[in-house]
């Protein structure tokens, strides 16, 4: 498609463009003005329908969302700062905090690894190969995350435990995969892990591609192992598009709901509870829709501070590309 | 440098040569088994999904065999419930209105904003372009609460149409970055023709933007599709009614009844709700990836 436009215009410019440009060239300055601001008025209706979604559906809620978080749960009587100060009293509101971090930071950590890892692995193999491992590590990302983690959770089902079935036969003691609360945690960061590397794996793997080969051939030369590559060449030629995959994947991973609703809904003792999920029990489900709001918005200045680093990436990474 | 050294250098040169490459042979070797590995951890719940739904109920309740292989026969009764007695089709139903609508409306109010956004530079426009990659970093999980007030006042609570009104939140901002990432791409030389040629805003459009950038226009379409697919925070929170919910939530809660967990039954469901996201992925792998790099490789 692209071939056929690009042999059009050649043959078609030469013979139409002088008559048009004589046409136009002696006519004033005025025109050209008015020529520019026509072309501005349609560029902004052409924006409209983007500008009133965003508007009505993200800017609007965000900022409702502030004055909401500020009423009585009745939504009658405005109470300032009381329901972030109930919050901040309340114990299991701690915990959520620490296990939302302790969730985000660890299974950011442990997918960027195994990305990392995967990627290299992928990149090691002869070309011919690789698209086919990239299409199947790529899988757990392409299924609906809420669709598998109802598999996750009948793996970890506590009277049928595929899992548990493997360490019985091996001898050791079943575990109490969603029922014990420290394992309950170890396996919802699991499955976010299992989730998300792969994310990683296509991002590392498509900066580890823009990485030019003459740069390892005279490393190789000069005597370099593959760790003094990776280190000097690799690292520093894909540190911004990593610091890029890691702060949006901390975005999505401390605002992840589906994992941890699905497979404990924050229990056992809401030991499992992120932000997402606390947010949804007492805004939806316990109709207090203030405090949930308050509860949201807790996770803010987080997002914020991880967006504005991505931002400047991504511009960076922009000039660099060209 | 003498002759001496240089000699020395060439032969050790040729020992590392052999070395190297046994050492390549070695390194590939271990990077299969790795890999294995790796693709063991990724593809299990997929694998144990698969093996449970074509279970029978007998044998998903039986707790004495290995679980991880079918020991009585591959039976689709499973399937055969799952799409005789269940709303299952009702929620495949409205996923498929509720999708189209919003790839549909994805498509169209990106595809302007970005042409106007990546080629026609107004008052504004630079910040609208940050504010729209902004908003796509917006999590929907910070929104679901004031939206929940909005949706109601606006009247669609417990209605797929809400739905249609609120995923576009979701798709549109990621899909107008990567669209005019690809607008950019398109030699300025190409549209100062057409202006020459007296082509107006839409033609060019129409006659050049769309066909060129069409291999972003797929990846921007399947992007805008698998999320509103497999949305779950939206739908978990405005839908309640089985008439009206999506397979997502559907199949998470909707099919649970009782006690006793069909485990079967719910395997079948989630494989066939999330097979048409893979069967695009199958088919469009190469599109599927440069839409999941470009956000952070264009614009």
């Amino acid at each position: 498609m692209a071939d056929t436009v690009q042999t059009w215009i050649p043959t078609r410019v030469p013979t139409r463009a002088p008559a048009l440009v004589g046409a136009r060239l002696p006519s004033s300055a005025r025109q050209l003005r008015l020529f520019l601001r026509r072309r501005s008025t349609i560029a902004f209706f052409m924006c409209l329908p983007l500008i009133v979604i965003i508007a009505g559906l993200v800017l609007y809620p965000a900022c409702y969302s502030i004055y909401l978080s500020m009423l009585n749960k009745a939504q009658t009587r405005f109470i300032g700062l009381d329901n972030f100060r109930f919050l901040l009293s309340r114990d299991v509101f701690r915990m959520v905090v620490e296990q939302t971090a302790i969730f985000a930071l660890s299974a950011v950590f442990f997918k960027a690894l195994i990305g990392l890892i995967t990627a290299h692995l992928v990149n090691n193999l002869p070309a011919k190969g690789q698209r086919k491992w990239r299409g199947m590590l790529l899988v757990p990302w392409v299924i609906p995350l809420a669709l598998s983690s109802l598999g996750w959770w009948w793996l970890f089902d506590p009277t049928h435990s595929a899992f548990n079935y493997i360490l019985e036969s091996l001898g050791f003691s079943e575990v109490g995969w969603l029922s014990d609360p420290y394992w309950a945690r170890f396996s919802v960061i699991l499955v976010n892990v299992w989730y998300g590397a792969p994310f990683f794996l296509i991002m590392y793997l498509a900066a580890l591609k823009s990485v030019p080969e003459q740069l390892y051939e005279a490393a190789e030369i000069d005597g370099a192992n593959a760790w003094q590559k990776f280190v000097h060449i690799t690292l520093p030629m894909m540190r911004n598009i990593i610091a890029i995959t890691v702060l949006f994947s901390l975005i999505v991973t401390f605002a992840n709901f589906d994992i941890v609703q699905i497979m404990t809904a924050g229990g056992p003792r809401n030991m499992t509870h992120v932000f997402a999920t606390y947010a949804f029990m007492l805004g939806i489900r316990s109709g207090d829709l203030p405090l949930g709001a308050a509860t949201s918005l807790f996770m803010f200045p987080i997002l914020a501070i991880a967006a504005v680093l991505i931002l400047r990436g991504v511009r960076k990474r922009g000039r660099e590309i060209g | 440098m003498s002759t001496a050294t240089l000699a020395a250098r060439t032969s050790q040169g040729f020992s590392l040569r052999s070395s190297l490459s046994r050492n390549r042979r070695w390194a590939l070797i271990t990077s299969y088994v790795f890999l294995v590995m790796f693709a063991i951890f990724f593809l299990i719940p997929p694998y144990y999904m698969v093996v449970t739904a074509l279970k029978s109920d007998a044998e998903v309740a039986r707790m004495a065999t290995n679980p991880w292989i079918i020991a009585d026969g591959v039976t689709l009764d499973q399937f055969k419930i799952l799409l005789t007695q269940t709303d299952f089709l009702i929620f495949f139903k409205n996923t498929i209105i509720v999708t189209v609508c919003t790839v549909a409306i994805t498509m169209v109010v990106s595809v302007f904003a970005a042409f106007a956004l990546g080629r026609m530079k107004f008052w504004g426009s630079g910040i609208l372009a940050t504010g729209i990659f902004l908003t796509y970093l917006v999590p929907d999980t910070l929104l679901f609460i004031p939206l929940f007030q909005i949706v109601k006042a606006i009247g669609l609570l417990n209605s797929y149409w809400g739905m249609v009104l609120v995923y576009p939140t979701l798709t549109v901002p990621f899909c107008t970055w990567i669209m005019i990432g690809y607008f950019q791409s398109i030699p300025k030389e190409l549209d100062e023709a057409a202006l020459i040629d007296g082509a107006g805003h839409m033609q060019m459009l129409t006659k050049i933007f769309i066909p060129v950038a069409l291999p972003g226009i797929i990846a921007a379409m399947i992007f805008a599709f698998t999320v509103s697919w497999a949305a779950f925070v939206y739908p978990m929170t405005f839908l309640y009614s089985a008439d009206q919910q999506v397979l997502t939530v559907g199949t998470v809660t909707s099919l649970i009844r009782g006690d006793v967990y069909k485990w079967g039954m719910l395997m079948a469901g989630a494989l066939v709700a999330a097979a048409p996201p893979l069967v695009i992925y199958a088919f469009l792998m190469d599109y599927y990836i440069a839409g999941l790099t470009a956000g952070a490789t264009k614009g």
